[in-house]
Formats: structure tokens, sequence, C-alpha cells
């Protein structure tokens, strides 16, 4: 197995004894003519980064403020790192002898000279060094080791996870974070020396992946000039519309209460955020961010096209009316259910035997309520229609917009249900808190507020008759008032259910990148998670060669990396402490909404 | 140059070692595990259509049957493709770093690339599988806060698809 690289053995050396020299070479160059090597060399890898190709004829001073220029602009530390032959004839000895006295006018250590051959496969590399090497026993050439990568795809793609590299102002003095990284680095910095291509008039001919021409795409242009005055025009529309949801109005006592506990509004504020966040007129300032933001759009394009297509299924064939029609017979009829319900829990449930009273007392309770419940509905009958064409409007701002408010409208509808389990609740917890400091009393025990703990306590003979009386009262009401929390413990779960199936459906809506999942999709190598290598024909005696490809993200990585934030409208509870609330009776209230101070 | 051995795994199935020798500084092994066998896939299959058979006489239904021809020719991509490894190949590059490809009898390929700079140590350990001690090979990333520390154990082959005995 190869050892870990020892340390450098002295300060000024440039290299690492005992590494093989890579040097990365883009697939594009390997036909092209004769020419000098520009590049960028990494020292503490000992690999040398090829982006282009100077061809014949040039004039080095010329060579030399191009680098000069690449340098400043881009801050990476391009120079000459050797030539490249590529022998299109077999009598080309001159050009050999010529390609080395270049050595001397581009001093660079360690000097490569690549030749390929015409019509073979193989290559032939050579590493040489001007310097007495330090370290005894170092040849004075190097091992080369050929690894070709795809200059456009290296440029465009991004390693997961993002590796910063510490200090973009010194580009050469740090670049040992990664090795991989440095070459990913290096490429997408260069863009400045990627500008000319073969058609430019320019003193110094070039070859890279450009070099037939510089990609670029009409709509693309056509969308940058075009942003600019898009965002400013929407980000005022859209500062408009929350200076106006924030004014004082809207943070009056009922108001505030009703907007807190809809889902509607807070899809709608999480909504409006996301559309502030994506129109900003900042620039982004990361990878990152811009992929947020194109998923951002991409998402809420989704929903307003879903939400459009069941607009037009809605109001088409008078679907509205027909659902107006049906909405009051449903609702008398739930509530047909919940008399038969009361009814037989009046009776003998299940075969148990109730108190006769409290039962009578509860059940007719309940009864009055539901008799009122219905009547309020046959109030509103009239106006159903015209209220739920209205709110089918609201499918065009987008389907998670349509179905908040068909969550919403199921918990109205079902308000009786809520009151009932409060009520339901309520007595139960008062119930059992009363059953446990009564129980205490019967042991002769109390609760010591100030010591949070269960003190004994001597009481007096008629506290103690009382307590006890008292207590088997609460005892034998128990199950009478334990079997109707129950019952509406479940019916409000249910509700609850559904309501929590509904916000999961929002919640995928919002928060899945579409994007990312369409970049991974059709363009893989945009987003990588590495690289692998490919070890290509291989011949004894010549230098080793590579191919270095992309390995893209899987789709689980992509949608975990890039997930967007949702709403914040997730369950509190884990289930040890629901079952917990549920025993001893404590209201639990599912939707947490963000900013909600109640408890 | 090519050399080639075989083993067997701690199932008993055979495997085959491959050792490629590139350069001096590149060598590639690669272990072949047993193939899908036409007995067990035969056997499979017969058992999932005879208990789809026998609740289609309970149950009157015929949706039964073509579900489970649907489940088994399902459950076979899925196993194919997602399960069954047919080749591990492993690269080590001077320099440069390690390579593991696992190849799937589907066609599909698998790679991680580890980095010179981030292997501590290539080890031997030892583990507990089932009623036995296996010895697998692994790798010791290092931790990038700690300069002593390790961040993560890397098997190098899938340590219950194949073993080397």
């Amino acid at each position: 197995m190869p050892t870990p690289p020892p340390e450098s053995a002295a300060p000024g050396n440039s290299r690492v004894p005992g590494m093989v020299l890579k040097a990365f070479f883009p697939t594009c160059c390997a036909s092209a003519d004769s020419g000098l090597l520009v590049g960028r060399w990494v020292p503490e890898q000992t690999s040398a980064v090829v982006l282009a190709v100077v061809h014949f004829p040039f004039i080095p001073i010329q060579v030399k403020e191009l680098l000069a220029r690449v340098q400043q602009a881009s801050q990476v530390g391009v120079a000459v790192l050797g030539t490249w032959c590529h022998r299109r004839q077999d009598a080309e000895e001159s050009l050999g002898h010529f390609l080395e006295g270049l050595g001397a006018i581009f001093s660079h250590e360690p000097w490569l000279q690549l030749c390929r051959e015409r019509g073979s496969k193989f290559w032939s590399c050579k590493a040489t060094r001007r310097q007495a090497p330090t370290c005894p026993g170092a040849p004075g050439e190097d091992q080369v080791m050929l690894v070709f990568y795809d200059q456009r795809k290296v440029l465009l793609s991004q390693l997961h996870p993002p590796v910063a590299l510490p200090d973009h102002q010194a580009g050469d003095a740090v670049a040992g974070a990664g090795g991989l990284a440095a070459v990913f680095d290096t490429v997408a910095r260069s863009e400045e020396l990627f500008r000319s291509d073969r058609f430019d008039e320019g003193p110094v001919r070039l070859s890279h992946w450009q070099s037939e021409g510089v990609e670029a795409s009409i709509l693309a242009e056509l969308a940058k000039r075009a942003s600019g005055p898009i965002c400013l025009l929407l980000g005022g529309l859209l500062s408009l519309v929350s200076a106006a949801s924030a004014c004082r109005v809207f943070q009056l006592w009922p108001l505030s209460f009703i907007w807190s506990k809809l889902s509607t509004c807070e899809q709608l504020r999480h909504r409006l955020e996301q559309l502030t966040f994506v129109f900003s007129t900042q620039k982004a300032e990361n990878p990152t961010q811009l992929m947020r933001k194109a998923n951002v759009l991409v998402s809420v394009f989704l929903d307003v096209a879903l939400g459009l297509a069941l607009l037009s299924w809605l109001h088409g064939k008078d679907r509205i009316g027909h659902l107006a029609e049906a909405l009051v017979p449903v609702a008398d009829h739930v509530a047909e259910e919940l008399q038969h319900l009361l009814q037989w829990l009046m009776g003998a449930p299940a075969g148990l035997k109730m108190n006769r009273a409290l039962d009578q007392v509860l059940g007719r309770f309940f009864l009055y309520h539901l008799h009122l419940w219905i009547s309020y509905i046959h109030l509103m009958s009239p106006f159903i229609e015209r209220i739920l064409w209205h709110v089918g409007l609201s499918a065009c701002l987008g389907l998670t917009v349509s179905l908040s408010i068909l969550s919403d409208i199921i918990a109205l509808l079902t308000f009786h249900i809520y009151c009932f389990y409060v009520y339901g609740a309520r007595l139960y917890c008062l119930k059992i808190c009363g059953l446990s400091s009564l129980w205490r009393l019967f042991r002769g025990k109390k609760w010591n507020v100030l010591r949070q703990r269960v003190d004994s306590c001597s009481y007096d003979l008629d506290q103690l008759f009382i307590g006890t009386l008292l207590f088997t009262i609460l005892l034998f009401l128990l199950p009478t008032t334990a079997l109707y929390y129950l019952v509406f413990t479940l019916l409000r779960l249910l509700v609850v259910a559904v309501q929590g199936l509904i916000h999961v459906l929002v919640d995928l809506i919002n928060s899945l990148p579409l994007y990312s999942l369409g970049l991974r999709l059709c363009r893989p190598y945009r987003l990588a998670a590495g690289v692998k290598f490919r070890v290509l024909e291989h011949e004894a005696d010549r230098p080793l060669r590579l191919l270095m490809q992309i390995n893209p993200l899987p789709f689980s990585h992509v949608i975990r990396t890039y997930r967007l934030p949702s709403c914040g409208c997730h369950p509190t509870h884990s289930w040890g402490s629901l079952c917990r609330k549920l025993f001893f009776g404590e209201l639990i209230y599912p939707w947490r909404q963000k900013g909600d101070k109640r408890d | 140059m090519e050399d080639e051995q075989s083993f067997s795994d701690i199932c008993g199935g055979r495997l085959a070692l491959q050792r490629r020798y590139y350069s001096p500084s590149c060598r590639e092994f690669c272990i072949s595990c047993p193939r899908l066998s036409l007995r067990s896939l035969t056997a499979v299959t017969c058992t999932v259509w005879l208990a789809a058979y026998g609740l289609f006489t309970l149950c009157e239904n015929s949706i039964i049957l073509s579900a489970a021809i649907f489940i088994t020719l399902l459950g076979l991509l899925g196993y194919l493709h997602f399960v069954k490894i047919d080749q591990e190949t492993l690269l080590i590059i001077d320099s440069l770093g390690i390579q593991m490809t696992s190849s799937y009898a589907s066609g599909k390929e698998s790679t991680t690339f580890i980095e010179m700079g981030k292997v501590k140590d290539v080890i031997i350990n030892e583990g507990i599988y089932m009623q036995k001690v296996i010895y697998y090979l692994c790798i010791l990333l290092k931790d990038p806060v700690e300069p002593h520390g390790i961040s993560q154990v890397v098997p190098v082959f899938q340590p219950v698809g194949c073993h080397l005995a």
C-alpha cells in the first residue's frame, strides 16, 4: 500500500519527495497543435493543472503580458508550465530542439514536456528540474502521471460539500485544502483565460474548451438584461403588499387572533417571504443562494400552474354549485351521526353501566350544542355557494393556498367536534387533578409547592372524612367522564389526522427542490459529489493515463442539501409526550404556528 | 499484468480475486462475487406464486394473481439494481487516492473516491457477524478538526455482500 506522503524535506523546496507528478490535461487540447502549456502549478500536491495551449508563432513578451493580465483578473497563479509537441509528420526533429530552447525563456520548476505521436494513443512525458536536488537520492527527472479532464464540465460543476479554499487573495499560497478541490477551483476561476477564441485577432493564439467559439445563449442574455427591471418592479409590488399586511388594523385583537389560527395566512406569509427573497435586487453571493432562488421560483411556478389547473376544473361544469349543494346535507348528516352517538352514550354504550344522572346531564349538554350548530349551518346555507366561488378563485395563487383553505374549512366545519373535545378534556382533567390530590390526602400526604415534592401531612378528622367522601364520589364518576373524553378525543384525532395529511402535502410542494432535481437529472455534472478515475489503455514504460470524470450527487443528497425551509408548522410532540398528555387530559394543539406565543 | 486466484466467502460462495498491476504507482484489485443462481430464483418465484394461488382460491379475485406477477418482477428488478453486487474493484493510485467501485447485476456502478490527503491508514478490522468473527479491510479517514482523530471508518468491500474467508 502506498504510504501517505511525508513532510516536505526542506523549506524552499517546491516539491514533496516521493510523490508522482500529476499533470491534469484537458481533453479538448489532446488534438491541438504543438505549443506551450499554460496553467497552474500546485506544489503541495505536486500537480500541474494545464489550462490552455499557446500555439506558434508567438512573441514571448506578449505571452507574459497575457499571463500577467489573467493572473491579476482571476487571482490564479497562471504560468507557462512546459511544452506540448504533437508530431504530425515523421521528420520534425528541429521542433524538438526548438521546444527545448524555450525552457530557457520561460523558466519554471519543473519543466514539463509532453509529446504525442500522430496515430498513437500513447504519450511520452518528461519533467525535468534544473536545480540540483537537495535531497540525496532523488532523481533529476520525475515520474509523470497524466490525468485527462473535461474542461467544460469541471468549469461548470460544483463540489459538494463546498470546500471553502481559505485565502482567495493569495491564489497560490493556500491550495492544500483538498487536492481535487484545488483543480476545480483553478479551472473555475480562470474564466479570463478562456475569453479569447480562435476567431479573435489577438496576438496570442490559445487552445482551450472555448477556442471553437465562446458559448452563449440568447435567451440567457435576454433574461439577464430583463431581470433587473423586473426584479425592481416586482420587489416594489411585494413590499407594498407586505406593508399593507403589516398595518395597524390587522394587529387588533380579534383579527390578529384569527390570522394566527388560519393556516392559509401562514402559507400566504411564507410565499410572500419567498417571493421577496427571489425578487430582491441583491445579487446571489454564492452558488447555494442562486440554487435556492431558482428552486423557489420553480416551486412557485409549479404551484401556480397546478392551482390554475384546479381552478379550471372547479369552474367547469358548475362543479362549485354541486359542491355547495352537497355541503349542507353533509354537515347535517355529520350532525345526525353525532346525535346518534350521544344517544348511544346516554344509554348503555358497549354494555357498560354509566352513572345515569351524570350521563343525562352531559348528554343533554352536548345535544343542545349540536342543535345550536345545526341551526347556524342552516342560517349560512344561502351564502355558501357565493363564498365557495370566491374561495375557489384563490386557487390562482397556488395549489398550496387552496389546500390550506381546504384545511381551514374542515377546521371550521368541525368546530363543534373541537368544542366537545375541549369540554370533555377539561372535565376529565379536572377530575384527574382532583383524584390525584385526594388520593394523596387518602394516604396522608400532600404536595409541597415550595419544595415541589410529596410530603407527609397530618390532617384533621373532618378534613379526612370530607376528602375521602369526595374521592369516592369522583372515583365512581370517573368511567362516565372517561368514556365521553375517549369518544370525543378519538373524533378530534380523526379530524387532526385529515388536516395533518393536507399539511404534509402542502409541505411537500413547498420544500421540494425541483430545480436542483431537474438539474441532477439533465445535467448531472453540475452537482458533483466527487470524481472518479478510469485507467486508460496502458503500455509498459509509458506514463500512466487516467480519465477523471465527475461523480454526480445521489438524489437523496440533492434533496437533503437543497431542501427549502418549510412553513414551520410541524407537530411539536413526540409520541411519548402525546400519550402522556392524552392520559392526563391536557389539551393538544397539534399545529404550533410560527410566532405563536400561546401555551 | 493480471493475476487470478479463487477464494470462498464466509457464506460458502466462490469468489474470484483479480490483481492488476498497471504501473509502479497504480494497482487494481477486483473481487467477483458469485452470480445469481437459477435454483434460488426459481425457488423464490415458485413460493410467491404458490402463495398467490392459495390466496386466489380463497378470495376468487384474479387481481391477486396479476399483483403477484407484478411483485415478482419488481422485486427481481429491485434486487438486481440495488442489492446484488457483481463485482467490487479497488483502484489505488499513488499520491491521488483510493477508488472503490461496486458494479451491480443490473449494470449500475457506484463509485467512491477518497483522496490520499484524507486517508489516515488502511487496516484490517475485526467485526462480529452473527456468531462469527470476520476480518474486513477498511480505510481510516482523518478528522479535519482534530489532527490525531479519526472521523470515519470506511469498509472497502461490502461486508454483507462478499467477504474473504
